[in-house]
């Protein structure tokens, strides 16, 4: 394997890694049978982007007290998040094998009791605004920073709503919530299931500081990390506009390919179009 | 009340309020959140000494709780409150995913649990919160029987590691328990002697349950009164050396009859010794309006119920 350095701001090295950790989410889905294909290829520039160049952690002591704090409230977006918290050493690639198994480490959505460099156990829908807040309440005063990635179905929960309000009414500047836009929700578009826009402007109604970018535009993504750090007054929120299962044209914008992992032929394809050797090996 | 007439009759909600701000000294890691209920919790003696660690949330219960969580997760004792329908109904999944299994040290103290909150009716009136609160995994769940109790349940809550339920009522209860008195966690406690039936009470009934003793002893026979105020994890031992040493047992709780006391208790003694055992409980019904007394006796959890149980559950061993 080619080595690419562990946290870089160059784009060019972002871009490669997010490249990277495609292949290995694919891999470890297609190996497991089982996981969120469409869901966790949209949001994988996000997590490079706050891994590599944003967040302060530190993988040989995951609960250093000076660590920025992640939660994965899309929780069914595991799969890129093992592929970052393996490329950092967190976990190994017995247990990105082992993904969604009895014994895993890796369960099929986040659970921080048994796996490294997990901040919150999710997966239910709503409920990691919240719980990214109170981690904000608890490091009010330090340097310490809490990033929450949100779905854009997940908005239609109303305890977001209620997070919104009191993050708000706090003025949790150390909080970020990131909202990946993908558009698609399981049984459908979102804007048809329950129309969720404009997403900005209810969140910049609610008192937050919003910015909306392209979430697969590794500068925009940097540029508006930035932004939400300089921001002291009020929580940010990015809406990054994604594509569902980009990166693989047989997956893009695909409803079906929400929950569904690849055959071995779908992946060898993948592969492919990821530029990677098509092996079937082990993740 | 002839039992209990001469005793110190105290708020269980204010010694939990002193009880917060007394954990706030030791410890600054002590944290509380409300949901726009801190005077009815009183929660607002902590607010008061330490506004920069309490947190009211506003009437958003689920954020509150996960915001409680992710307060835990940062290393904070956190305790949690609202009325009990509303803490444990309205946020169950909140607190099942985001406290109980991620094993969060958040300890959610309810009031106004039961039939007693009195007026505000059915809608206010937790009657099922021990039933879905017992059925989280890992969950401790303990309805303090009185201020003393009450005080120990919440210190032990703040240094046990793993989320804690703790019911308290609206009402006054008469103090029967001692500073001196050891609480553990799962530790049920004889508060009265007795050969013929064993009396289990929790909360504003184990009071009913002294005073049926009481009744029942004019008719020569020997009640037993057991506090299990620990419903979770349940005293098995107690409840088995109670069922050999007294062969009948009632429960008795504010509670419906499903899922609460009488179930915890059941299953021990139908795995381990079945004995007869009634249960004094809201029989599937929901609340209404009334002052409390009234609703006590409407419902039928009253020391005459308690003791016509007891009778009933004695004739059924005798058989």
């Amino acid at each position: 394997m080619k080595l690419q350095p562990l946290r870089t701001r160059d784009p060019e090295q972002l871009r490669a890694i997010a490249r990277e950790l495609r292949v290995s989410i694919l891999r470890t889905i297609h190996h497991a049978a089982s996981g969120h294909t469409g869901s966790s290829l949209s949001c994988i520039d996000l997590l490079t982007c706050l891994y590599f160049a944003e967040l302060r952690h530190y993988p040989f002591q995951p609960d250093w007290p000076e660590r920025d704090r992640f939660v994965l409230s899309k929780g069914h977006a595991a799969p890129a998040l093992y592929a970052v918290l393996h490329r950092w050493g967190y976990i190994t690639s017995e247990d990105l094998a082992q993904l969604r198994q009895l014994a895993s480490i890796t369960q099929g959505h986040p659970d921080s009791r048994r796996c490294p460099g997990v901040e919150a156990s999710t997966g239910s829908l709503g409920q990691g605004l919240s719980v990214g807040h109170g981690m904000a309440l608890a490091l009010r005063g330090q340097a310490q920073r809490v990033y929450v990635l949100l779905g854009d179905g997940e908005l239609q929960e109303g305890q977001i709503w209620e997070a919104a309000m009191s993050a708000a009414h706090f003025r949790s500047a150390n909080l970020c919530a990131i909202v990946d836009a993908n558009r698609l929700q399981i049984d459908g578009l979102v804007a048809e299931i329950m129309n969720v826009e404009p997403i900005a402007a209810k969140f910049v109604a609610f008192g937050w500081n919003a910015l909306e970018i392209d979430g697969h535009d590794v500068e925009q993504i940097l540029r508006a990390l930035e932004q939400a750090r300089a921001t002291t007054d009020k929580p940010t929120v990015i809406v990054a506009r994604t594509i569902k299962g980009k990166g693989v044209s047989i997956f893009e914008n695909k409803v079906e390919w929400h929950g569904k992992a690849p055959n071995a032929a779908q992946l060898e394809r993948a592969l492919r179009e990821l530029g990677e050797p098509p092996t079937a090996a082990a993740p | 009340m002839t039992a209990t007439a001469s005793r110190r009759v105290l708020s269980t909600r204010e010694a939990y309020g002193r009880t917060l701000v007394r954990l706030g000294e030791l410890s600054r890691d002590v944290v509380v959140l409300d949901a726009d209920l801190s005077s009815s919790t009183q929660t607002s003696l902590f607010a008061a000494r330490f506004p920069d660690r309490f947190f009211n949330m506003g009437v958003s219960e689920q954020d509150m709780i996960c915001t409680a969580a992710g307060l835990s997760l940062s290393g904070k004792i956190v305790f949690a409150s609202s009325f009990a329908i509303f803490i444990t109904g309205r946020c169950w999944e909140q607190i099942r995913n985001s406290v109980a299994l991620p094993g969060c040290n958040v300890n959610l103290v309810a009031t106004h649990g039961g039939l007693t909150v009195g007026k505000d009716g059915a809608s206010h009136q937790a009657l099922e919160d021990i039933a879905i609160m017992r059925a989280i995994p890992t969950m401790t769940v303990i309805v303090p029987g009185d201020a003393v109790e009450t005080r120990k349940a919440v210190e032990a809550a703040a240094w046990y590691d793993g989320p804690v339920y703790i019911r308290l009522t609206r009402e006054n209860l008469p103090v029967i328990d001692s500073d001196e008195r050891p609480f553990r966690i799962g530790v049920g406690w004889e508060v009265r002697p007795g050969r013929d039936v064993t009396l289990f009470g929790i909360g504003l009934m184990l009071h009913a349950a002294l005073e049926a003793a009481e009744l029942l002893a004019h008719e020569g026979i020997s009640a037993r009164v057991v506090n299990l105020s620990t419903v979770k994890p349940v005293d098995e031992h107690i409840i088995v050396r109670c069922a050999v040493e007294t062969g009948a047992a009632v429960t008795a709780e504010e509670h419906n009859v499903c899922g609460g006391l009488g179930d915890a208790v059941g299953e021990v003694l139908l795995r381990r010794h079945p004995i007869p055992l009634e249960r004094v409980a809201v029989r599937d019904a929901f609340g209404r309006s009334g002052d409390p007394k009234e609703l006590l006796e409407y419902f039928e959890l009253t020391p005459q119920a308690v003791a016509a149980a007891a009778r009933r559950a004695i004739a059924r061993a005798k058989r």
